[in-house]
């Protein structure tokens, strides 16, 4: 009747998870309660969890992604404790089979419901306001894009409290993966959860991509475009062409599983070998599709805090398109151990070093444009800074490692941990910290805490060299990953100094929470009535903070990269204002419960699935083919702002110049 | 229809690039376009499975004994005729003629649906003999391509008879003429996808 | 059938040059597919071509009426007015042969040096 569904699965004998599962009940019910009590329900129903608005959608998927940090973070603390405790004899508190989870947990919700969530939902925000359009090409695409990934999310919280993960690591390479040596629900759990998410991913870079390409202000022809909006396009066609590979792989290790073919399993002819290669040709291109956004917030960052153009538009563009063709050829880098032939290993070791060359050039680009500048020290070039010291240092380690010989000693080494985190951390994470600080006064018309900010930085960057440098000795030393206990006592000082990193890194995080609250109560002293805090140069900041629905009241028409920063200091013409032409009524679509019906009914089928419900899966099924229907039906799907709402917003928003 | 400078054969003055947002038809189609591609994709990746494991038969049946060209032949001219059959559907979708998109379109779902009873037959057939998909590597990828082509048509056909019952209740409006042009789009893909399967899996085998 | 560029270009799928009788593509491209289909299926059971050719045959045949069905029914081309839908088709069919040739390459390659599954799994016994 309930599958493999009983209460014995629920691991009551466990007290940390038991613990954790506690303490985020009292946290849920408080927020839900609190939530009930003062009445905001129908607010969030209306203006959030049914909003198709890619504003509003942008933040949800950014409030995710800093929850998400939270959990994948947890396991960071609970893995580094691990290994300073567990050196010689000593057993640590962990149990392997635990610490098996915690890491895989850990790259799993790193990646997939942190890293990606933060970048997509940064670049849901502010590409249709730098492309001066009033949305994405399919809103309400948008909102189940958004609602999949959390169904994603929920699915593996879920997993830590009913059932278990997976033990694999958070690629799940098989056959410890197939169902002959993981026979419980962790590797179903990680499975389901991600091919879910990863559908909203596929049909999130779909709509980004049309978006980019199809709809565009007037005169803004491609070289017209912010460089962000040319990181996001390559993001996004990667995405298209990658998650395919994911969904269509993971499809086949679930055959095994659920129906027992053998695409991978150890006889018959299968292959485990191929899972790892057709795995890596989606993961190489997923670690660009979380860089090139930031490589675009950094672009953004450092041209409008240097008050000038950025230097080289043309070979940025041509630099990161080449990136988003290059990273479908270097994937074998992931696997030179594998037994692949030297010819083979030094097509992929030379690929790998070649793809280095244009994001150097990039990071000349950045140098020049500060150079010729009058640099302003706000928090989002501190982000910048720290990347440019700590990412250079890690694709030096990377392109040392793109060496076979160098990395058959390097491979699955603590080098290989510090060197990916090295990237991760200082490209991705400050990327996003970055984009996050610099467009936070655009979506909620107040800056964040400027002191507290810097303080955040410098906690994440201290803090990662404490925690990271250390493993590039381990790894030179001999060390592998993913141990739960060694034998070497030598090693534990430097454990213990990671250790310390991470704790740092923590206080970095509590300072972001801090730093939100201290900021939202002085908001009504900080607010911006300029729309323009930063003096920027593209088209976001000619509208108030936060911007209306529709965006631009009128569609800006543009002839000119920065069309908006030389409509500012005159060198070219004014960008339209209400006060110059006659205000139309706005058509915007109308919200709809489609998304988060259909993600409702996708966690009823993921989990009916993982725990073998056959009836349920069906009510899952017919669930969410009922709410497309009822979508496909639904007549009236837009909404009209009338010409005299949209004049009113326009006279209670007059932006005062900066 | 006046003389446009791009009907003269000469470069439109504006180039399209800069134009402004395109219309919803465009946009739709455009996006269609790229999850039709991501699906290739996908089938990219079954098919060099498929390719990888197709000697992989661990002393079970090889793709010569089972496969009858005859069959695949047949179910070739199905899928390709119901390719054309649905072209002429969507020109009766843009002539808002809907006499002719019904019979147009309810041939294209007799020529698919015929296409899939020969392949359910054939899977059929092969299951009996104990040719099914886990009995060898070559068996889970010859099943899990051609199936999942086949499976793409059982949907393909599925949201054929909604977009009928769309016609039927909400007319032709434009965001029925838009998924009537999504739904061609995916129907030729299919057809597609089936030329590389024909050629590689069937004729292929050896 | 359209003949004045929509702004950003024609999806895919539409007829942009004019065509006075409505769905003659779709006849034309049926008639070189029939044609290229019935030379697959001939080439692969007669003894008139060299077997070792044959398979390069076949897949020629089938690029040549992919690129029928492209031309005729979904009405891609290179003309400027269809080019981010010739760019992306490009693209995806750049990623496809990676993909294809890339994990025959690898597989290839790995299974050349290792000994296989099977005879590993037949060792341990």
């Amino acid at each position: 009747m309930f599958g493999r569904l009983s209460w014995a699965v629920i691991p009551f004998d466990q007290p940390i998870i038991m613990i954790t599962v506690a303490t985020v009940g009292v946290v849920l019910a408080s927020v839900l309660g609190l939530v009930t009590v003062k009445g905001w329900w129908p607010y969030l129903w209306r203006e959030w969890i049914t909003s198709v608005d890619h504003k509003r959608i942008g933040v949800m998927y950014m409030i995710l992604a800093l929850v998400m940090l939270i959990r994948g973070f947890s396991d960071a603390i609970m893995m580094r404790t691990q290994q300073a405790l567990a050196a010689g004899n000593a057993a640590g508190y962990l149990p392997p089979e635990h610490y098996d989870q915690v890491f895989s947990a850990h790259g799993t919700i790193m990646i997939f419901f942190m890293a990606m969530p933060f970048v997509i939902g940064l670049m849901n925000f502010a590409v249709p306001l730098q492309l001066g359009v009033r949305d994405v090409a399919f809103p309400v695409l948008n909102s189940v894009s958004f609602w999949l990934t959390a169904a994603g999310v929920l699915l593996i919280n879920l997993s830590l409290f009913v059932g278990e993960f997976a033990r694999t690591g958070w690629l799940a390479y098989p056959p410890l993966s197939e169902l002959a040596y993981s026979p419980g629900v962790g590797v179903d759990y990680y499975l389901w959860s991600l091919q879910i998410s990863g559908l909203g991913t596929l049909l999130s870079g779909i709509n980004l991509t049309t978006t980019i390409l199809k709809m565009r202000a007037p005169g803004m022809g491609y070289r017209r475009m912010p460089v962000f909006c040319w990181t996001a396009l390559a993001s996004n066609l990667l995405i298209v062409a990658a998650f395919p590979v994911l969904t269509a792989t993971f499809a086949m290790l679930l055959l095994d599983r659920y129906c027992g073919f053998h695409f991978f399993t150890n006889d018959l002819g299968g292959s485990p070998m191929m899972y790892v290669s057709l795995i890596w040709i989606w993961g190489h291109p997923e670690v660009y599709i979380l860089i090139l956004p930031a490589f675009g917030v950094f672009s953004e960052v450092v041209a409008t805090f240097s008050g000038r153009a950025l230097f080289g538009y043309r070979s940025m563009v041509l630099a990161t398109m080449a990136i988003c063709v290059l990273s479908f050829m270097v994937w074998l880098h992931h696997f030179f151990t594998m037994g692949a032939g030297a010819d083979v290993n030094a097509f992929f070791g030379i690929m790998t070093m070649i793809i280095a060359v244009p994001t150097g050039v990039k990071i000349f680009n950045w140098l020049f444009t500060l150079y010729g500048g009058r640099v302003r020290f706000t928090v989002p070039i501190y982000w910048t800074l720290g990347f440019m010291v700590t990412f250079v240092i890690g694709g030096m380690t990377g392109v040392l490692m793109a060496i076979p010989p160098a990395d058959f000693v390097l491979h699955n080494s603590l080098f290989l941990i510090a060197h990916f985190h090295n990237v991760a951390i200082g490209g991705v994470v400050f990327g996003v910290m970055a984009g996050y600080t610099y467009w936070f006064p655009k979506a909620f018309g107040f800056k964040l805490n400027e002191r507290i900010g810097k303080a955040v930085f410098w906690c994440w960057f201290f803090g990662f060299y404490l925690a990271f440098m250390p493993l590039y000795a381990l790894g030179l030393m001999g060390a592998t990953r993913r141990m739960q206990h060694y034998p070497d006592l030598h090693w534990q000082p430097l454990m213990l100094v990671a250790l310390a990193g991470a704790g740092l890194i923590l206080c970095g995080i509590i300072l972001t929470g801090v730093q939100l609250a201290v900021s939202i109560r002085a908001r009504g002293r900080n607010r911006d009535l300029t729309g323009d805090p930063w003096n920027g140069r593209t088209l976001e900041w000619s509208i108030p903070s936060p911007p209306p629905a529709w965006n631009f009241t009128h569609l800006p028409e543009v002839d000119r990269t920065d069309a908006y920063w030389a409509a500012k200091d005159g060198s070219g013409p004014a960008l339209a204002h209400a006060t110059d032409r006659p205000v139309a009524a706005v058509h915007v679509p109308r919200n709809t419960p489609t998304g988060v019906f259909v993600a409702f009914f996708a966690v009823v089928l993921g989990f009916a699935l993982i725990w073998r419900i056959e009836w349920l899966a069906v009510i899952g099924l017919i669930g969410a083919a009922a709410v497309g229907l009822r979508q496909a039906w639904q007549k009236d799907r837009e909404m009209i702002i009338t010409a005299d709402e949209v004049s009113e917003f326009e006279r209670l928003n007059v932006r005062k110049p900066a | 229809m006046s003389a446009t400078s791009e009907s003269l054969g000469l470069e439109p003055a504006i180039p399209l690039s800069q134009q402004g947002p395109a219309p919803a038809r465009v946009v739709a189609g455009f996006g269609f376009w790229l999850f039709l591609l991501s699906d290739i994709i996908l089938f990219a990746v079954l098919f060099a499975s498929y390719a990888v494991l197709s000697s992989a038969i661990a002393g079970g049946p090889a793709g010569v004994e089972l496969f009858d060209k005859r069959h695949v032949f047949l179910e070739t001219l199905c899928l390709l005729t119901s390719s054309v059959t649905c072209g002429f559907g969507t020109l009766a979708v843009a002539r808002t003629d809907a006499r002719a998109l019904y019979l147009w379109m309810l041939a294209t779902f007799a020529l698919g649906a015929a296409f899939l009873w020969m392949e359910v037959s054939e899977f059929a057939g092969m299951v009996s003999l104990g040719a099914g998909p886990s009995h060898s590597a070559f068996l889970s990828s010859f099943f899990a391509l051609v199936g999942t082509h086949g499976l793409h048509v059982t949907l393909g056909l599925v949201w054929l008879v909604l977009m009928l019952l769309q016609v039927a209740t909400l007319g032709f409006q434009p965001m029925v003429a838009r998924r009537f042009f999504c739904f061609g789009l995916f129907w030729h893909a299919l057809d597609i996808v089936w030329i590389g399967v024909f050629s590689i899996v069937y004729l292929g085998a050896h | 059938m359209e003949s004045v560029s929509p702004a950003q270009g024609h999806s895919p799928g539409v007829a942009t040059r004019s065509d006075p009788h409505h769905g003659r593509s779709y006849l034309i491209g049926l008639a070189f597919a029939l044609v290229l289909t019935a030379a697959s299926f001939w080439a692969s059971s007669t003894p008139l071509v060299y077997t070792r050719s044959v398979p390069i045959l076949i897949a020629v045949l089938a690029v040549a009426q992919m690129g029928v069905h492209v031309a005729f029914f979904l009405h891609v081309s290179s003309a400027p007015d269809q080019a981010n839908n010739f760019f992306a088709l490009a693209f995806g069919v750049f990623i496809t042969a990676l993909v294809v040739f890339g994990t025959m390459f690898i597989m290839a390659n790995l299974n050349h040096n290792m000994v296989s599954m099977d005879q590993l799994m037949r060792m341990q016994r």
